[in-house]
């Protein structure tokens, strides 16, 4: 009896002493502990799964990757860890993961009372539905009296159920937590519709059966910026976190690519050369708490945004997602990266 | 306490010393562990706020007044997107408690058949008993929910292709579908005669108990109950005019809609709860009839009493005295297990819990309400156990 006792009380203290553990200087823990830990989702191919040798791809892991060549200039130092929706939010908060990169959606409530941090948006999305052709549904206001099936702890949730209140239509939830449980339900018939961000209709729809049954429809109900999150309380983490997305971009804008970053390196272009750290006494990268040359070892690692887009889940890819709004700024898109300077 | 033992205790007013007195030596140890037991109580409690506040997470239990913003697919209460969370977990506390009980009743009866099969003298029947509960016993309770659902999923048809069943009822891979009883005015007398019948039958059973300890005569109590129970409604609703209308499912674009639905993700988890319980009672059950002694049957069928009554008056209630105390912890087992259902997407404690810590990010708050209510519904369950277990005891004269 006293034994017991005594261990449940160690472990009640580790629990406790446990909750400290996540400290404020993130940079620091991380270059200490030699790599990386990138929250990411379970396996949305385009955005992260891992293939059959464990490796993980996708347009969120390349993020990753990218925030391991800054901090280490080298992007392979990155160890995931995959989260349902539900879990995502907890991980973050008790450090378990440095940096989550699992398209989620910045909303106030999540920026605020949840603890975390959002700025760059990464993806610009909206949520969609998608049927089975043979029910014939053109609209996603045909779709009263439907089984929706739909992931827990998601903005997905909330606007699916806003958006049959509005438009008056009922509808039957069936909830799941993990995404296999989802689509293995709509696959199965158990649900007549399929809702979630339309990048993940898009993955998912490559995943069902015979994909060719299935259609997204042309609604998008809702906003979904996606991107990157960090726990709240460490501002240098922070930006480092934003400004790799906006390096990625800015790379874009500049026309710097994975190919020729060694040869812009001696570019005339004074925003250039700020930007890739060879101008005279930079300071561009050691303000970041990171080297000067950051910038080069993320395009070298991954590419640039436009890049990363193409071959992850764009032209390049099967997904074959069009640039739409995460086109650059002066391509009729909302990617914007503020200046180097 | 290896010490105590081997020195008897000595009568504390001859030694000199209080520190000496294993009594007051008892009682300061004890107080030393509580202590130290709050102290480190206080010490994790306020870690874990102060962590709380350093991490900027919002705390309380204020957040149950907000609105939800969710549906959830089946629920007994009322429930919209515009309620509160409180209201949720309230749903969610609704749907385990169904599920629990439905599948304890369940449960039990498959458990007694089957284990009362496992002693059949038919060979057959003792071998499929003995099957069903090596299968079921050996296989973890998650995959067995899996193994129904994935089953219904794949065996039913897509609701546009549902099975019709009499009585306007249908079935679908999406769940069963029946007529949707609407009580009309007048339906209060129906409702009324229905506890009458009730009255009347809990009477019935005590009087004719009486009787037969005093003459010795039977009655056919069960047939006589049953006829009560249908005919007294029955006869008050024709009477009062059948205020009783139903809505019918019908087909539409999705296929069947309307009336009353039971989901797949209700069905499939309340027969993996039964199908899996029931393999661990019928092992207490057969124990428990195997551990009545042999000569009570023979001396109950040499004062010539039948072999079924021997059964329900000799064996029976010798057995329930074995068998209740494991039964009790199977119950609970049960009830604990009902909170895989948010692997199959069943709106239960879990779940609902699941999503608002997702939603509102109160994380501690949510675990903390999930723990006192299992503990309160062990407890519940635990109590109400006891009571009968006290009822069937051996009482002795
Ligand atoms: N953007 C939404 C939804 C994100 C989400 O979780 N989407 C699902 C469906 S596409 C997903 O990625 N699940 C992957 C997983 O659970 O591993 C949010 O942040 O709440």
């Amino acid at each position: 009896m006293a034994k017991k006792i005594v261990t449940a009380l160690v472990g009640a203290t580790l629990l406790g002493l446990g909750a400290q553990g996540a400290s404020a200087a993130t940079l620091a823990d991380v270059k200490a502990k030699g790599f990386l830990q990138c929250g990411v989702n379970t396996g949305l191919t385009g955005f992260a799964s891992p293939d059959s040798a464990g490796n993980w791809t996708g347009f969120d892991v390349d993020f990753c990757k990218a925030v391991a060549a800054a901090v280490f200039g080298d992007a392979t130092k990155v160890k995931y860890t995959p989260l349902s929706a539900k879990e995502r939010f907890p991980a973050v908060q008790s450090g378990e993961v440095d940096v989550l990169s699992r398209n989620t959606t910045w909303t106030i409530n999540r920026d605020t009372a949840l603890g975390l941090n959002f700025r760059p948006v990464t993806y610009y999305d909206g949520q969609g539905f998608m049927v089975r052709k043979s029910l014939n549904v053109k609209s996603a206001l045909e779709l009263s009296g439907a089984a929706v099936c739909v992931q827990t702890g998601t903005t997905t949730e909330l606007n699916l159920a806003d958006y049959f209140k509005t438009n008056n239509l009922q509808y039957n939830p069936v909830v799941f937590e993990k995404l296999e449980e989802v689509n293995s339900a709509y696959d199965a018939g158990r649900c007549d519709v399929y809702t979630t961000d339309q990048s993940g209709l898009y993955s998912l729809r490559l995943t069902l059966a015979a994909p060719d049954d299935h259609e997204v429809l042309p609604e998008i109900i809702s906003k979904e910026p996606l991107g990157p999150a960090v726990r709240q309380g460490d501002d240098q983490w922070f930006d480092i976190i934003s400004w790799v997305h906006y390096a990625l971009v800015n790379a874009e804008d500049f026309g710097i690519t994975q190919a020729n970053v060694e040869e812009m390196k001696k570019s005339a272009n004074p925003d250039i050369q700020r930007f890739l750290g060879v101008e005279a006494d930079s300071k561009i990268g050691t303000d970041l708490g990171l080297t000067n040359d950051w910038a080069v070892n993320i395009i070298k690692a991954v590419g640039n945004y436009g890049e990363v887009f193409d071959r992850n889940i764009g032209a390049g890819s099967p997904l074959k997602i069009e640039r739409g709004l995460n086109a650059l700024w002066n391509k009729g898109g909302l990617q914007y990266a503020p200046p180097v300077r | 306490m290896a010490m105590d033992a081997l020195n008897p205790p000595r009568k504390s007013g001859r030694t000199g010393s209080f520190f000496n007195d294993p009594k007051v030596r008892g009682v300061m140890y004890q107080a030393i562990a509580l202590f130290l037991i709050a102290l480190c109580l206080y010490w994790i409690i306020s870690n874990t706020v102060e962590n709380l506040h350093r991490s900027n997470i919002a705390s309380g239990y204020g957040f149950l007044n907000g609105r939800a913003g969710f549906d959830v697919g089946q629920s007994l209460i009322a429930f919209t997107s515009d309620s509160k969370y409180g209201r949720a977990f309230i749903v969610g506390l609704t749907n385990t408690i169904l599920v629990a009980v439905t599948g304890i009743i369940t449960a039990t009866i498959i458990g007694f058949i089957v284990g009362i099969g496992r002693l059949s003298n038919n060979w057959l029947i003792a071998k499929l008993s003995l099957a069903y509960v090596e299968f079921f016993r050996n296989i973890p309770p998650l995959l067995v929910i899996f193994f129904w659902y994935y089953a219904i999923l794949s065996l039913l048809p897509l609701p546009r292709e549902s099975i019709n069943l009499p009585l306007d009822t249908y079935l679908n891979n999406q769940g069963l579908l029946f007529p949707k009883p609407l009580a009309g005015d007048g339906f209060g007398l129906t409702l009324i005669a229905c506890l009458v019948a009730f009255a009347l039958v809990i009477g019935l059973v005590l009087w004719s108990k009486k009787r037969q300890a005093a003459t010795g005569r039977s009655l056919p109590v069960l047939a006589i109950s049953i006829a009560i129970l249908i005919a007294l409604p029955a006869l008050t609703l024709i009477l009062s005019g059948m205020p009783l209308t139903f809505e019918v499912p019908v087909a539409g674009r999705f296929g069947i809609r309307g009336g009353s639905t039971i989901g797949s993700e209700f069905i499939s988890l309340f027969l993996a709860l039964s199908f899996y319980t029931a393999a661990f009672i019928a092992e207490i059950v057969r124990s428990g009839i195997r551990g009545v002694s042999k000569g009570q049957t023979e001396a109950a069928h040499a004062l010539g009493i039948r072999p079924r009554q021997t059964t329900r008056l000799v064996v029976v209630p010798q057995a329930m005295r074995i068998i209740i105390p494991p039964l009790t912890s199977q119950y609970l087992n049960l009830m604990k297990n009902s909170s895989l259902a948010v692997a199959v997407g069943y709106a239960d404690l879990v779940a609902i819990g699941g999503t608002i810590l997702n939603q509102t990010g109160q994380a501690i708050e949510v675990v903390s309400i999930w723990i006192i209510v299992y503990l309160s519904l062990s407890l519940i369950t635990a109590a109400i156990m006891n009571w009968f277990n006290a009822r069937v005891s051996l009482v002795e004269r």
